[in-house]
């Protein structure tokens, strides 16, 4: 099988639209949470998310960088998200100007959870306040999910595999892992991958309220509201943004001295088959995810250093996760660190595993994990985990594992590990 | 220039994200401001719009550069 590598990483989130910046500020135990500006949320039952912020905003996100002005005007901001993120990405890589013969090997899987849903919420009030011939032409192409690869594949030339996953929060993982067995498998050498989201709009929030997974008790004080693995925490705090990487075949990547930051060496993927929107009572489905990802890697969970949870902060899956993970590792949970990012930047959906994945990769790089913010009191029984609460930790960090898990009890698990020098 | 001309103009700089000095009135909207079909499509509502007026297809058709467009206003509006 060829193996895989990451040679570039691209990130717009909350804390910062570049990798550096969203890193250091993650490191540093910053939240990017906030009250809802995007539209008056003074009659939903939460008022806030971690909003990418404005360009003015010392971490903010200039659209207008990567992204044609047309554009900007005509899709949603997912995919302003996604074009932006696999830009940065690109140029990383040193991959911005392809040969031909080139441009043929190389695809994206680049995928969102929801995709559109501002843009269907307001173009839904024209048709029915203006009529249907009022509504854009370029509406359908403007909230699609696949058209962050549609887009980027323009913009760049790459006329290999063009790809999009859906499968919830767990989207960015599977189109990581689905691009790099598509390199394995020799269906291109290069793959532009990860997922985005941007549904912070009044049908959005009212939608995850109402489905009861939003934290509802914080919101006078938004930076104490996502606190995965607390006995304070009640639901999750909506993100937006958007994770891509470059995944490259090895010897291509060493060929043209690439910086590689990585190499993808365990995917695995279940279902649960038990319920829409609850985990399965006994983390069935996350426990044979994970399991399938080290069968594939070869590794021993005692060679796992790092895990950036799932851990969205809702009352119930946070545990079951533990729980699994707890099975899995057995003696090794002794040395394995296990935090969750969405603590600071909140839940990024179907960008969440692809952001995620990133933040495991600079883990790597840097030596040092992320914290879990908010962890003030812990959940009776997980004494025996080390969940980073509140600060960064300097350690070793060899390999990682990644956990998303979806809505419809979708489950990806991603391994990585660092290369030796 | 004309009033109408004025809007017209500011619509297509909006829309187009061209450089005003490009919106001369004999540009053509695909081979000089880089419009593409449904481009225009979008244009043209944004014009009915504006100026109240209805523009079927068959005259958005004929549509094809800046000045058809204020001819086209100018001799409909109300």
């Amino acid at each position: 099988m060829r193996r895989v590598v990451v040679t570039g990483l691209g990130l717009v989130t909350p804390l910062g639209a570049d990798v550096e910046t969203a890193w250091a500020n993650i490191i540093a135990g910053k939240s990017g949470a906030g009250r809802i500006t995007r539209f008056d949320p003074s009659d939903q039952a939460c008022t806030i998310a971690c909003e990418v912020k404005p360009a003015d905003h010392p971490y903010g996100f200039d659209p207008g960088k990567r992204v044609d002005h047309k554009v900007q005007r005509q899709v949603d901001p997912f995919i302003i998200y996604g074009i932006d993120a696999a830009g940065q990405a690109l140029e990383d890589a040193g991959l911005t100007e392809m040969s031909e013969e080139q441009s043929y090997r190389a695809g994206l899987s680049i995928g969102s959870g929801i995709g559109g849903l501002p843009g269907i919420e307001s173009e839904s009030i024209v048709l029915h306040e203006k009529g249907p011939r009022r509504v854009s032409p370029h509406f359908v192409h403007g909230r699609l999910i696949n058209l962050i690869s549609g887009q980027v594949s323009i913009k760049y030339g790459l006329r290999g595999p063009n790809h999009a996953v859906v499968t919830a929060c767990s989207t960015g993982a599977h189109a990581i892992g689905d691009a790099a067995r598509m390199i394995a498998m020799d269906d291109a050498d290069i793959m532009v991958a990860g997922g985005a989201e941007g549904a912070i709009c009044p049908l959005g929030i009212a939608g995850f309220a109402q489905a009861r997974a939003l934290s509802t008790g914080y919101n006078d004080t938004p930076e104490k509201a996502s606190r995965p693995y607390d006995k304070g925490r009640d639901g999750f705090v909506m993100g937006e943004g958007a994770g891509i990487v470059v995944l490259e075949e090895y010897e291509h990547a060493k060929a043209r001295g690439a910086k590689i930051y990585a190499e993808v060496i365990g995917y695995g993927l279940s279902g649960d088959a038990y319920h829409v929107t609850a985990p399965h009572p006994e983390g069935s489905g996350a426990y044979r995810s994970m399991a399938m990802a080290l069968k594939k890697s070869g590794l021993q969970p005692s060679d796992i250093d790092y895990i950036n949870a799932h851990g969205t902060s809702t009352p119930l899956g946070d545990e079951l996760e533990a729980g699994a993970v707890r099975r899995l590792f057995g003696d090794a949970l002794k040395t394995v660190s296990m935090s969750s990012t969405k603590s600071a930047i909140g839940h990024l959906l179907g960008g969440a595993g692809a952001v995620e994945s990133i933040f495991c990769i600079l883990a790597m790089r840097d030596q040092i994990v992320p914290p879990t913010l908010n962890l003030e009191n812990p959940s009776d029984g997980l004494e025996d985990f080390d969940l980073v609460p509140l600060k960064a930790k300097k350690r070793s960090v060899r390999a990682v594992l990644n956990n998303s898990f979806g809505f419809g009890g979708t489950n990806a698990s991603l391994i990585m590990r660092k290369l030796e020098d | 220039m004309s009033e109408t001309a004025e809007r017209v103009k500011k619509i297509v700089v909006e829309h187009l994200g061209v450089e005003a000095e490009k919106v001369t009135e004999e540009a053509s909207f695909i081979d000089d401001l880089g419009a593409d079909s449904l481009d225009i499509v979008e244009l043209v509502m944004a014009f009915e719009e504006e100026f109240g007026v209805e523009i079927p297809d068959d005259a958005a058709e004929k549509i094809a550069t800046v000045k058809d467009a204020i001819s086209y206003i100018e001799s409909h509006k109300g």
